[in-house]
């Protein structure tokens, strides 16, 4: 009976999957984003190439590498492990960096809102320590963690750590009165107000403060890396696999770096917000 | 008039105690917000009566402190002298005997409209699951909103929001509904049904009602008492008892008892509202230019 419970609900699933691809090509904003795509990689290959094709160099566009050689390069790296190596190192810091700010960022930034003394308290120093900028914080992290894994993920955390504090705090703070005031007349406790109302009013901003900081974690963490030189044993990341190509003298696979860069954080941020589509259905209505 | 007043309070007297038939009295009542040196009185020794079974309507020019004066009657401020009595207890804090439907709507967004409605007795458990949903439903057909029980509040129109909201207060059974301007910012035939919708109800079982309103035609179509404020601070001008019999139709707008009530109101308001307008020079400076 189990078994057959399990194969129609997988059945069911991959009808919805199969549903979810069909909508996925016969949205034109799909093949609109395409064409732009290739558009854009045909211009870059033009100009790359626009030496050979009439014989001056566009300015700057004439000495990056063409899509073609990049692609090439790409697939060269493709099969030896390190550069994957390179793509979960850079994730597991990232994702450790992230899920620490927000496990410490987002109660922090709650306790702001709702506890004066809390602010009055922690508001000051947070403010101070808020406009330095990660990077700044490197060499002193790397003097003060005892392994170089441990002072990348701390900056990492920073990163994203104080985007998050605020945007918890500002959305905590602009709740409007009126709904707590009418959950207060219709019974609730401070522990209601909190769950039911403040919590989910802060979600929106909440959300928008791990959009911008996931991205501000993928700055950092290459910087860190490209600092730092990643750790030693082949565990570089992506920022130290752009920094060894420079080395190397490698030009067609610093790109396929930092596109591979650009590929990590697109998926990064789909993710977030994928997830908080489905956190918050009241939001994507029309 | 006198007699009308008679009439209330035998009415006041029969039903007193009676679920839905508070008797709210503000006695001497201030209020002013701000620190000593820049103090701005709000409400000044207002001593109101807020008739048991009765819809009581509160005009009064912009900025008067209406929204105050809500807001002490439902305990979400204290006055600074004076009191606020319910049944004769002074009022402490906000509860579910006192509910207020908001200007624009306070549904909370995250909650679809039947889950808005069962907030409230959700929340205080004093209900059973099952017999709460059933009310809901039926409060939700009431006001013509079963179909959109699993929307959210922005997949709904102005006019259903506010019904929705009228829903969700009605489920707790308070003792008196305060209504704080709660037609505002609705389109002119949309509001003018809401009027109707809201009579209905209120007629249906007499609930102990405030209504509070700029509007003056809103104010005499609806009201059983209508009291009249003066500008900031907010003080009692006048109260007049509106004789137009019930249930009301929108026609009655155009009586000429209704014409009487209302060159009384515009009167006062009038008053008030040159004034607030002379205090501020702005009616000086617009003669000079």
């Amino acid at each position: 009976m189990a078994g057959v419970a399990q194969v129609s609900h997988s059945v069911a699933r991959a009808g919805s999957r199969r549903s979810l691809l069909r909508k996925t090509f016969e949205n034109s904003e799909f093949w609109r984003g395409i064409v732009a795509i290739i558009v854009f990689l045909c211009l870059w290959e033009l100009g790359a190439r626009s030496k050979q094709l009439f014989g001056y160099a566009l300015p700057y566009v004439g000495l990056l590498p063409a899509p073609s050689e990049v692609a090439v390069a790409w697939l060269k790296v493709l099969t030896k492990p390190g550069y994957w190596e390179s793509w979960y190192q850079s994730f597991k810091r990232v994702l450790l960096g992230f899920a620490a700010a927000q496990v410490i960022g987002i109660p922090f930034g709650l306790m702001l809102a709702v506890n004066r003394y809390f602010r009055e308290i922690f508001f000051p120093p947070f403010e101070v320590l808020r406009p330095i900028p990660p990077l700044a914080w490197v060499p002193a992290s790397l003097i003060f963690w005892p392994t170089n894994e441990m002072s990348i993920a701390f900056v990492t955390f920073l990163g994203a750590f104080f985007t998050i504090v605020i945007n918890v705090l500002g959305g905590a703070r602009t709740i409007d009165v009126r709904y707590l005031r009418a959950a207060q007349s219709m019974g609730a406790s401070q522990w209601h107000l909190f769950w039911r109302i403040i919590l989910p009013g802060t979600l929106p901003s909440i959300f928008t403060g791990a959009a911008v900081g996931m991205g501000i974690t993928w700055e950092v963490v290459v910087a860190a890396e490209m600092i730092s030189g990643g750790g030693t044993q082949g565990g570089g990341g992506l920022g130290f696999f752009i920094w060894n190509s420079y080395m190397g003298g490698s030009l067609p696979q610093i790109v396929v770096g930092m596109i591979s860069i650009g590929i990590a954080g697109y998926l990064s941020s789909t993710a977030i917000r994928w997830l908080g589509n489905r956190v918050m259905p009241w939001r994507h209505l029309f | 008039m006198q007699k009308a007043a008679g009439s209330m309070d035998d009415r006041r007297a029969t039903e007193g105690s009676e679920l839905g038939k508070a008797r709210v009295e503000l006695k001497g009542v201030s209020k002013s917000y701000g620190e000593e040196w820049e103090r701005q009185e709000i409400i000044k020794n207002l001593s109101l009566d807020i008739a048991p079974g009765a819809l009581t309507v509160v005009v009064g020019p912009s900025g008067c402190g209406k929204t105050t004066l809500v807001n002490l009657i439902a305990g979400f401020e204290r006055p600074d002298s004076g009191e606020v009595l319910l049944n004769g207890r002074r009022i402490t804090g906000p509860a579910k005997d006192r509910m207020v439907v908001f200007q624009e709507t306070a549904l909370i967004p995250w909650q679809t409209t039947f889950q808005n409605v069962v907030f409230g007795p959700k929340l205080r458990g004093d209900m059973k699951r099952k017999e709460l949903r059933k009310k809901a439903e039926e409060l939700l057909k009431k006001v013509g909103l079963a179909d959109f029980m699993h929307k959210y509040p922005l997949q709904l129109s102005g006019g259903m929001q506010r019904r929705a909201e009228l829903a969700r207060a009605l489920i707790n059974q308070p003792e008196i509904m305060i209504m704080d301007e709660p037609f505002r910012g609705l389109d002119a035939m949309s509001r003018g049904l809401m009027q109707e919708f809201f009579l209905r109800l209120f007629e249906e079982n007499r609930r102990t009602n405030l209504f509070v309103t700029s509007e003056i035609d809103e104010a005499i179509f609806l009201a059983d008492r209508l009291v009249v404020l003066s500008n900031r601070p907010a003080q009692l001008r006048v109260v007049i008892d509106i004789h137009l019999p019930r249930p009301r139709h929108y026609q009655m707008l155009s009586s000429p008892e209704a014409y009487q009530y209302k060159r009384q109101a515009m009167e006062i308001l009038h008053q008030e509202a040159m004034r607030s307008f002379k205090q501020t020079g702005a009616f000086r400076s617009a003669v000079a230019t």
